[in-house]
């Protein structure tokens, strides 16, 4: 793995307890704590609670997962059921 | 159809849905109000048609007249042009959202970040529209061009269902929205947005014809109110977009008995002896050089003179040049146009499309209210499209001047050859008045003739009459009219040379005659004289041979007395003797 020197920076977007985001906090867990054991931090922001965030930082789909670091920003929409996708989009794995 | 005819006058409508004006000039007249208040609109077009606009104008009126805050949603790049647009609109985007009546969010998504996993809807698109719509209270929202979601995302079959729910949600909130979307092939849209919106559509085309652009707005659907069907021309320029409705579905001008002069008396005493009467339209036609502008210019003159506005629409030239040409009539037009009486407005008719000279003449005619309107030459308008649209312009432009009482003067060129029958455009059944000045060809030269083909409601004179275009102004002249037609010009001057020489050629010869007559009786009388006298001569002659004749007899009786006495004769038998062997 060439990941070593690599901090996550990560923020999950979601909007109250829904299925769909309970799914995806859990699933985000668990692939941070398979792939990137102690080189993360996720800030979970509920939308519902503070609504003026989605403009701010443009969310429309929901979940959406945010990578501001690695640099360049990446959002992983869904549930992130499709690990593989995920672990595209954060850049744990390369592509191919 | 009710309710558009009644809401024109005023902003309730009679019937059926609430509406939120959109504060789009001649828009709100042919829907009855405005857009279905509290319910989503669809407008569609393709690229350039102006939906952002109408979209943008909707939201700014409402904040600004209407006091219904709204929020601005866009989907797509934010653009300079919009700002811009409003900008010249006279509205400061920036400022508005400044004092809360607007909310602007501009959604970006860029396909390259994205990385799609698993199940997801667009609650956050929700939530922040949400956020917007309660910050500000919006009751208008705009989403402009949503479609732009469907290449952000993959999932189509969520797209779907969470725009369905959008709308949903929209109308639970009770805000109008309007949503713009391109336009696509075989449908309405390029996504199918319109199963989504089944409320009010609307769909705004911009087309070039003959290198000219026109725009046209067609109400698709409207549920739950009336609205005109047709295609109604808008224009978009410095005051945003504004509607061309139909006006005058309902033929309903008030008739003026005023009369206003035509400034030229002779054709005055053709039309009843008193001119044209108010607010009615008038056509002028005519060849190439008849004269129509000059009757223009003395329509003018009369109107002015009269301390009335006039308003004069030149299609061909230039306001110097109109100034000019009828100074070398003896017209000085200068005079109104320094005293504000007179506004000339040149353009070629070729520069815009149909609806931008209707609308540029509304807008000329609300801003002066002049009491006579002049077009010169309107036929140069129908350079620039088809009949029917050329025929549909004029109609409103006819019914817009009477609606307003003002008298109208439309000159036509027709082309030579022309009989004065020809339609002219087939306008001339909207005329009140229909003035014919035709070229009189004859003997090597052309002269100018005029009569009234028609007059609405006076009798009018059915003269041809000569038309003269001197230092003094326009004069007409009685042509004339003998055993040789009518004649006009030089051969009317000449005619009239012949008619006096004639006479003096008569005048003599009677003369003559008399003369003449006098001889002859002088003659005869002396021949009687002459005769009498051989009478005369005659019966003294005879005379003279009868007192000898006695006398020879006497004598003769005197000598056989003498010789009977001499021979003792008996006097009774030989009387006779001698005497009869004598004779």
């Amino acid at each position: 793995m060439e990941t070593e020197a690599k901090k996550w920076n990560l923020r999950l977007y979601v909007a109250g307890q829904t299925p769909k985001s309970v799914m995806a906090l859990a699933n985000l867990k668990r692939i941070c704590d398979e792939h990137m054991h102690g080189k993360y931090s996720v800030e979970v922001i509920d939308l519902m609670e503070n609504p003026q965030l989605a403009r701010r930082d443009q969310i429309v789909a929901i979940p959406t997962l945010v990578r501001e670091l690695p640099s360049p920003l990446k959002r992983i929409i869904g549930d992130l059921s499709n690990t593989e996708r995920v672990l595209v989009g954060l850049d744990v794995v390369s592509r191919g | 159809m009710e309710t558009v005819q009644s809401s024109s006058s005023s902003s309730a409508p009679v019937s059926g849905i609430e509406k939120a004006p959109t504060g789009i000039l001649g828009f709100d007249e042919i829907t009855g109000g405005g857009l279905p208040a509290g319910r989503p609109t669809l407008v569609c077009g393709g690229p350039g048609c102006g939906k952002t606009l109408f979209a943008m104008q909707f939201l700014v009126a409402g904040a600004t007249r209407f006091g219904e805050p709204g929020v601005f949603m866009s989907f797509e790049e934010p653009s300079d042009d919009l700002a811009k647009n409003v900008a010249s609109l006279g509205f400061d985007l920036d400022d508005l959202t400044a004092r809360g009546l607007i909310s602007m969010d501009t959604v970006v998504i860029e396909r390259s970040e994205i990385e799609e996993s698993g199940e997801y809807d667009l609650e956050g698109l929700f939530l922040r529209l949400d956020f917007a719509i309660q910050s500000v209270g919006a009751k208008r929202v705009v989403l402009d061009t949503i479609e732009s979601l469907f290449s952000s995302f993959s999932n189509e079959a969520i797209l779907r269902a969470e725009l369905r729910r959008l709308f949903r949600f929209l109308k639970e909130r009770g805000v109008a929205v309007v949503i713009t979307g391109e336009r696509g092939e075989g449908q309405l849209t390029r996504q199918g947005l319109e199963e989504y919106v089944s409320d009010c559509v609307i769909l705004l085309d911009h087309r070039v014809n003959e290198q000219v652009s026109t725009r046209r707005l067609r109400i698709v659907k409207y549920r739950g109110s009336s609205h005109g069907t047709n295609e109604y021309p808008f224009i978009i320029d410095r005051r945003g977009l504004e509607v061309l409705p139909v006006t005058g579905l309902h033929l309903s001008h008030p008739a003026s008995t005023e009369r206003v002069s035509s400034g030229i008396p002779r054709l005055d005493a053709m039309l009843g002896g008193q001119g044209f009467y108010r607010g009615t339209s008038v056509l002028v036609s005519g060849t190439a050089g008849t004269g129509k502008s000059s009757i223009a210019a003395h329509f003018v003159d009369a109107t002015c003179r009269r301390g009335e506005r006039v308003l004069y629409f030149a299609m061909e030239e230039s306001p110097g040049q109109i100034l000019r040409n009828m100074k070398s009539i003896g017209l000085d037009l200068q005079q109104w146009v320094d005293r504000g009486l007179l506004q000339l407005h040149a353009s070629r008719p070729t520069l815009y499309g149909l609806e931008m000279h209707l609308v540029t003449l509304f807008r000329r005619v609300q801003e002066f209210t002049p009491s006579v309107v002049i077009v010169d030459p309107l036929s140069n308008l129908a350079t620039v499209g088809s009949t029917t649209e050329v025929m549909v312009t004029l109609l409103r432009l006819v019914d817009f001047l009477k609606s307003r009482g003002v008298t109208a003067m439309f000159n036509s060129l027709t082309a030579s050859g022309d009989e004065e029958n020809e339609t002219h455009l087939g306008v001339s059944s909207l005329m009140d008045a229909w003035i014919s000045l035709r070229n009189l060809e004859s003997n090597g030269e052309r002269n100018r003739g005029l009569y009234v083909l028609k007059s609405r409601g006076m009798s009018h004179s059915n003269q041809i009459r000569e038309f003269l275009l001197t230092d003094q102004g326009v004069d007409l002249v009685d042509v004339y009219l003998g055993s040789e037609g009518i004649l006009t010009g030089s051969a009317r001057l000449s005619q009239e040379a012949r008619e006096r020489s004639a006479a003096a050629a008569r005048q003599e010869e009677l003369e003559t005659l008399q003369r003449r007559l006098d001889r002859r009786k002088g003659a005869v009388e002396a021949q009687i004289l002459a005769l009498r006298a051989e009478i005369e001569a005659e019966e003294e002659e005879v005379g003279k041979r009868v007192r000898q004749a006695l006398m020879q007899e006497q004598e003769l009786l005197a000598d056989r007395a003498a010789q009977a006495a001499a021979r003792q004769a008996d006097s009774g038998t030989l009387d006779a003797g001698p005497a009869e062997r004598q004779q």
